[in-house]
């Protein structure tokens, strides 16, 4: 029989469950309301939001340019992430650790600091409400966490793998692609993951920086609910809410697939 | 069907190498030529510079001066992936996201081998270290033993005239690195390649190798076959590295062809004389010493310490006593079976023939780096 403590810890575990989950499911309810508000608990039942999300213009536009930026940023902050982990990791201990605090400062800097010295610069040189002008700045936050996952993976990776690689004859470009890639690939994978997410929902900087012309889905969601509280957030919410599920449900079975390793 | 892989074997002539580490010397002015299909063991404590020498051979480190030649060319600037070397770690290195067979079929991949050739050259080095079987399991699912025989394999699929191994059964135990011994001595004699073998463990080295290079300091001290090294020690540090021995200081006077040595109130005569000013020191071998009852009638020319028994350990094969003589010195002495037996505490005469004895330079360094 489980003892008391156990039963206690047990409920607490359900508890925090239950805490981190609230906001989510408030959300699902309010995306089928049959009224428009944001009334919880939602009255009646309709799939109009949903419609309203993949027809009405102005989402389907946010969701795009979202999309399009968080995929650019997950290939730039991957490449130049992962060569920042490598120069990291292999410099002088002293060199590296200075090198590591100084590109993770994005990360430990308020949002809003840094959107205000993104946005001064960006009025000068034109970069407000552009594409180009997303991608360098959530590519800016998105490096850290490529650094850190591409780093945890490089830290245990032996470097002697790559020295017997070189002696079986294998020139430096050919040691990377068939030993080191393969060997930190699910921290390469992973710093992907988290560098698409960091750019797809990022709202503090995107505010500053966006234009009547170039929104994103943070944003148009922003500006939808405190305009006119639109129900179609609930969906967009809903809709995100099982896409990531279903990505993370796919990386935990290709992680165990590939637990082998 | 399993017709062994087969290479004609590198010669290397290094000469007059060194590797500095800034203000370190890792390596001083080395000379060292390895025969083509020699089995040439470097043998030294840890920071001598074996594996120093090892990783210039395979172009993991550069010389800072000298030269290095493989198979009758210089490989100066020559990086390690071109010099077409089989290299076998301590920690076997095997690619964990491979199997076995990847593992195996990997520089032939390189080479552009594919296909059924490929397959058949795999097949062939595995079976030579009797891991066919094996072919596909990954390495973390093998043994340490069974992983530095797939590196083997990986290192000598290619056919390489040359075979670097670093400390290969470092990491093995006792009965598993016996055994791989013989293994390797075996597929050295099956392939005709010449192997380089880099150990600390002086056993090791006489079990496997044609000639030894005995390390110490950064420089090589003597280069020879397992037998030389322990008949003849160049120097008191190759003596002592190489088997058990037992080193007697004394007062030392010289007369004629003689040196005699005084220790504590005991003369021991030794044929011959150092040449130089060095002071002489005399090495002694376990088993060219035998243990004597203080009365015994004394043989012609015969040198005689006495002392007591401080320890007795019987191995089957004969007897080990540990002697302690009069300036505290302790004797090692190995009788064989049938010889007379004494107990710790026993009065003893430690007696051998001058003949039996090595007169070498004294040499500070020698006692301090064995540890």
């Amino acid at each position: 029989m489980p003892s008391f403590s156990r039963i206690l810890l047990g409920l607490f575990c359900l508890l925090v469950a239950l805490l981190l989950l609230a906001p989510t499911l408030v959300v699902i309810p309010m995306s089928f309301n049959g009224n428009k508000s944001l009334a919880f608990p939602p009255v009646g039942f309709s799939w109009q939001w949903y419609d309203n999300f993949f027809t009405n213009p102005d989402w389907t536009t946010s969701f795009t340019n979202s999309l399009i930026i968080a995929l650019i940023v997950a290939v730039v902050a991957t490449v130049v992430g992962t060569l920042a982990a490598f120069g990291v990791t292999r410099a002088a201990a002293r060199t590296g650790g200075l090198l590591r605090a100084l590109l993770i400062t994005p990360m430990v800097v308020p949002g809003v600091v840094l959107a205000i010295g993104i946005y001064a610069v960006y009025l000068d040189t034109h970069l407000v409400g552009t594409v180009t002008g997303f991608v360098l700045a959530h590519t800016m936050l998105a490096i850290p966490f490529v650094l850190i996952a591409v780093q945890a993976n490089l830290e245990v990776f032996d470097r002697r793998l790559e020295t017997a690689a070189a002696s079986l004859g294998a020139g430096r470009l050919t040691v990377f692609r068939t030993v080191t890639l393969p060997l930190i690939l699910p921290g390469v994978l992973s710093g992907a993951l988290f560098a698409f997410i960091t750019s797809f929902d990022e709202i503090i900087v995107a505010l500053f920086i966006t234009s009547p012309y170039l929104k994103t889905l943070p944003v148009q969601i922003y500006t939808s609910i405190t305009r006119d509280a639109d129900p179609t957030v609930a969906a967009v919410g809903t809709l995100l809410f099982l896409a990531t599920s279903l990505i993370i449900i796919a990386g935990l079975l290709i992680g165990t697939r590939r637990g082998r390793t | 069907m399993n017709a062994p892989l087969r290479s004609a074997g590198a010669a290397i002539e290094i000469r007059k190498a060194s590797k500095r580490y800034g203000a370190f010397v890792a390596l001083n002015d080395i000379d060292l030529s390895i025969r083509p299909g020699e089995f040439m063991t470097l043998l030294g404590p840890s920071g001598s510079g074996k594996t120093t020498t090892l990783n210039l051979i395979a172009g993991f480190t550069d010389i800072s001066s000298g030269t290095l030649e493989i198979g009758g060319k210089s490989v100066t600037g020559l990086p390690s992936h071109k010099r077409n070397i089989g290299v076998v770690f301590q920690h076997y290195a095997l690619f964990p996201h491979m199997t076995v067979g990847k593992n195996v079929a990997y520089p032939l991949t390189l080479r552009g081998i594919n296909g059924d050739d490929r397959e058949k050259r795999v097949k062939r080095a595995l079976d030579m270290v009797k891991m066919a079987d094996f072919a596909h399991r990954y390495p973390n699912e093998l043994s340490g033993g069974q992983q530095q025989r797939v590196a083997l394999a990986r290192a000598l699929v290619f056919d390489p005239p040359l075979l670097l191994m670093d400390e290969p059964l470092g990491a093995l135990d006792k009965k598993l690195r016996e055994w791989l011994q013989l293994e390797i001595k075996r597929i050295h004699r099956e392939l005709g390649t010449t192997f380089v073998y880099v150990t600390h463990d002086q056993e090791e080295a006489l079990v496997l190798s044609d000639r030894i290079a005995v390390f110490n300091g950064g420089r090589i001290e003597q280069i020879g076959t397992g037998r030389e090294l322990y008949d003849n020690p160049a120097t008191l540090f190759v003596g002592r590295f190489i088997g058990e021995s037992t080193v007697l200081r004394g007062a030392v006077e010289v007369s004629g062809d003689k040196t005699v040595m005084t220790i504590a109130d005991e003369k021991v005569v030794a044929h011959g004389r150092l040449a130089g000013g060095a002071r002489p020191v005399i090495l002694l071998r376990p088993e060219r010493v035998a243990l004597k009852r203080p009365g015994a009638e004394p043989v012609s020319g015969e040198n005689r310490l006495s002392g007591t028994v401080a320890e007795a350990i019987y191995l089957g094969s004969g007897s080990k006593y540990e002697v302690r003589l009069k300036d505290s010195t302790i004797a090692i002495v190995r009788s064989p079976l049938g010889a007379a037996d004494f107990a710790i505490g026993d009065a003893v005469d430690v007696a051998f023939m001058p003949a039996d004895l090595t007169l070498l330079p004294d040499d500070a360094s020698a006692d301090v780096t064995l540890t």
